[in-house]
């Protein structure tokens, strides 16, 4: 009871805290320094028509880098922690159902075309290498359900990370030596504004990216889908 | 009446699903309804910064034919928060997946999810 009553006054005393926010909270009328400056300069400096974009891979490009490793630091403890060390190539329990397996034929190559046109126009449309990443995971999981076709490779989705996130310092480094910056994209010309050449090195480091994550989603999930009915 | 109003309506579910979340981490006992509730909280926070950037009447931060060069610091919502949050999605992501890892490591030693369970902890 005494435990019940602590956290009642613990969630009554955040919520007068967050009640406090909220009344003082205001919805801006117009942009703040920062972020008038993007939307001055960003389109004529970097050539991205996605402001977002233009930030998450340029300005603060950096952190961007960082968000990458963190995913791969996660992906490399996630195998580390469940590596059984036997290869062993369980059959699933049941059979997989015929609406599963003919879906799957047909939605894979839409998914991987999907994704793959997601990051590729990160720098025009909405999106970039983090949801088209993320729908590359998802055709990876749709393939591992179904079970149909060739096995996925583990060689080929550790060459991929690893090629990416070596292209993508490699890039970075560049800027500092062609152009004025760590991650600066004018290493490439900037093409006309709002075409898919455009933006500089932007496209490709968008595509990088998105390759790496959806590598470090499909291997989260492949290391998790090799315990699946480990404890019976 | 100003708090009908989008950004208000969804600061407001972003604070009390931020209540909700925290809650949950405290009170449940079983480890996935926890991971759960931090994934609720997670997703508050996402909530509560995107509509602290969001700006009345004003679309988003891509230049196409409706926002044009020159005037798009006048007619687009603040790019920021939304930049911040897309990379904290995909954190939320790595720290949930790590959770549930963790949680399976641990349901394979002790044979439960019930933390009241869990003796190595206490002291």
């Amino acid at each position: 009871m005494i435990r019940n009553s602590i956290l009642i006054l613990l969630i009554a005393g955040m919520a007068w805290i967050l009640f406090q926010e909220f009344s003082a909270y205001h919805g801006a009328d117009k942009l703040n320094s920062i972020s008038e400056y993007y939307a001055k300069n960003a389109p004529t400096e970097t050539g991205a028509a996605n402001l977002v974009t233009a930030i998450v891979v340029t300005y603060r490009g950096f952190d961007t880098l960082g968000e990458v490793t963190i995913l791969f630091l996660t992906a490399a403890i996630i195998g580390f922690m469940i590596s059984t060390g036997k290869k062993t190539d369980r059959k699933p329990e049941q059979s997989n159902s015929e609406l599963l397996e003919t879906a799957s034929n047909v939605l894979l190559p839409i998914l991987i075309l999907v994704g793959v046109y997601i990051f590729i126009n990160g720098h025009l449309t909405p999106g970039g290498g983090f949801l088209g990443g993320a729908v590359l995971a998802s055709a990876i999981i749709l393939w591992l359900m179904s079970a149909t076709g060739p096995k996925i490779s583990h060689a080929l989705l550790e060459v991929t990370e690893a090629f990416s996130g070596f292209g993508f310092v490699i890039l970075g480094v560049l800027g500092i030596v062609l152009a004025g910056g760590f991650l600066d994209n004018k290493i490439l010309h900037l093409g006309t504004f709002g075409t898919l050449l455009s933006a500089g090195a932007i496209p490709v480091i968008y595509s990088l990216i998105g390759l790496k994550v959806g590598a470090e989603l499909s291997k989260i999930i492949i290391v998790l889908n090799q315990t699946q009915g480990e404890e019976k | 009446m100003k708090y009908f109003n989008i950004e208000y309506i969804s600061m407001a579910t972003g604070l009390f699903l931020f209540l909700v979340g925290l809650w949950g981490i405290i009170s449940q006992k079983n480890i996935i309804k926890i991971i759960i509730s931090f994934s609720v909280l997670d997703t508050s926070i996402h909530l509560i910064l995107v509509s602290i950037g969001y700006i009345r009447n004003k679309t988003a931060p891509i230049i196409d034919g409706v926002v044009s060069k020159t005037d798009a610091a006048t007619k687009i919502v603040d790019p920021l928060p939304q930049a911040l949050v897309l990379t904290a999605i995909v954190i939320g992501v790595g720290v949930t997946a790590l959770m549930l890892t963790y949680a399976l490591r641990m349901y394979s030693e002790n044979k439960t999810l019930e933390i009241n369970k869990y003796k190595s902890l206490k002291w």
